[in-house]
């Protein structure tokens, strides 16, 4: 009964794929930005802050829209990449990957940031006494005990990315082996007339994913707090 | 020597303090919310002075009028914590490597057998900061300033987390330190403390130097 087609297979790969690449992309970007959030002070940062946040509570096909207006084959910037750059995003997988990171940056940056604050800024101090310079205190300290949260926020990134829909269907649509994911598989299979047992395979397949991530977020957050404290 | 010459405003409390420094164990006494930690802080280049100098061995390490201030990092003064400080996430071993590391010096056994026998934490080197009791974390973070190779070390109570029996167990090990020669400031509101450890006496009161001189000026 539980046999996944070849198509069904496609569209999990691809996923899994978009997903991926779109959290091992965004992750540094992420931990710049909870860095300077959790640590500096300067103007615009609530502005900063807010739109970090704003993919987390903007309608997902606005976010889409946003993309295509801009990263569109005519779009403002997307046509000056393709023309300079060869890089083209729309109707591609990456443009998929970029939706989804774009979608999955506020989930992924909220750990990173709570744990660089979590961390004691007089070990930091100490290090630069010992002899650091300030970008050996950010490899050396805050990163590594930072990590547990860093690895957290990848694996909600990812769970965030995989079922990721209204962004990447808006952005780069639903194009079979290109840019059609497990979720817009399953929006087109159950707008077809016996779609329901393929469509119902996808839904037990990214569930798995889904709480699997879950698992392996729990799992970080507290190997966090036992690392913090020295265990 | 050591030269400090500064004035620091912190909310309420102002602190202007001034005094020069031959010996080879500077006592800093005062009452807890004299400025003590303050001071060093800005003597380790964690706190900047709003005017003033400190100058190490010719060395200008702040000079405000100049717009000298040299980062922590590049000092090479040790800064043992009256909290330790240890690295949760390293054990003992990376701990005391870590300031040569930083330093890019080159592996030193012969010091680092010296040191790790001097203050007893040879067996100590495999284990994490949270399995060392008070005193040993206490002793780790001695051996971790010595082992950067500081020119000046700054102690800002060291035994005043500690019970007094675990004082009486760290105090020897700080006199044998005083005999290796390295040039010290030693922070304490126990005069006790100061009257066997320090050569020199800078008193510290509501932010002002009030007395200078031998150890005889905390009687």
């Amino acid at each position: 009964m539980f046999e996944i087609s070849p198509a069904e297979w496609t569209a999990i790969l691809l996923s899994l794929r978009v997903a991926v690449v779109a959290t091992l992309v965004a992750t540094p970007f992420g931990i710049a930005l909870a860095w300077l959030l959790a640590r500096r002070e300067f103007w615009g940062k609530s502005i900063l802050d807010a739109l970090v946040h704003l993919p987390l509570v903007l309608p997902p096909v606005v976010t889409g829209y946003l993309l295509l207006l801009t990263l569109g084959r005519r779009g403002l910037v997307g046509a000056w990449l393709a023309d300079n750059l060869g890089i083209v995003f729309a109707f591609r997988w990456t443009g998929a990957a970029l939706a989804c990171g774009v979608m999955s940056f506020p989930l992924l940056v909220r750990p990173i940031r709570l744990s660089i604050e979590a961390i004691d800024r007089r070990l930091e101090q100490a290090s630069s006494t010992l002899g650091a310079a300030p970008w050996q205190v950010f490899a050396t300290v805050t990163l590594p005990l930072a990590l547990p949260g860093v690895l957290a926020g990848m694996v909600l990134g990812f769970a965030k990315a995989i079922g990721e829909f209204g962004a990447t269907i808006t952005f780069v649509s639903n194009i079979p082996g290109e840019t059609q994911t497990i979720s817009s598989a399953i929006y087109s299979l159950i707008q077809t007339p016996d779609g329901d047992n393929a469509a119902g395979r996808l839904v037990v397949v990214s569930t798995v994913i889904a709480m699997g991530a879950l698992i392996a977020s729990e799992w970080f957050a507290r190997r966090a707090t036992k690392r913090l404290h020295g265990n | 020597m050591l030269r400090v010459d500064v004035t620091k405003q912190l909310g309420e409390f102002s602190l202007e303090a001034s005094f020069e420094s031959q010996g080879r164990v500077t006592g800093l006494f005062g009452a807890s919310g004299a400025g003590k930690t303050s001071l060093i802080n800005m003597i380790a280049g964690l706190l900047r002075p709003d005017r003033g100098i400190i100058a190490l061995d010719n060395e200008t390490l702040d000079d405000t009028s100049a717009g000298v201030h040299v980062p922590p990092h590049r000092r090479r003064i040790g800064y043992v914590f009256q909290d330790a400080r240890l690295f949760p996430h390293l054990d003992v071993r990376q701990n005391l490597d870590y300031g040569r590391r930083m330093n890019r010096l080159a592996e030193d056994q012969a010091q680092h057998a010296r040191i790790t026998d001097l203050l007893d934490i040879g067996h100590l080197l495999d284990r994490r900061p949270g399995q060392l009791s008070g005193g040993e974390r206490q002793r780790v973070a001695l051996g971790r300033a010595l082992l950067s190779k500081p020119r000046l070390l700054l102690l800002d109570e060291p035994l005043g987390s500690l019970d007094e029996s675990r004082k009486e167990e760290i105090l020897p090990y700080l006199v044998r330190l005083r005999d290796e020669g390295i040039p010290m400031v030693y922070v304490s509101h126990d005069a006790a403390e100061l009257r066997q450890l320090a050569t020199q006496i800078v008193m510290l009161k509501r932010g002002r130097v009030t007395a200078l001189g031998g150890v005889k000026v905390l009687t």
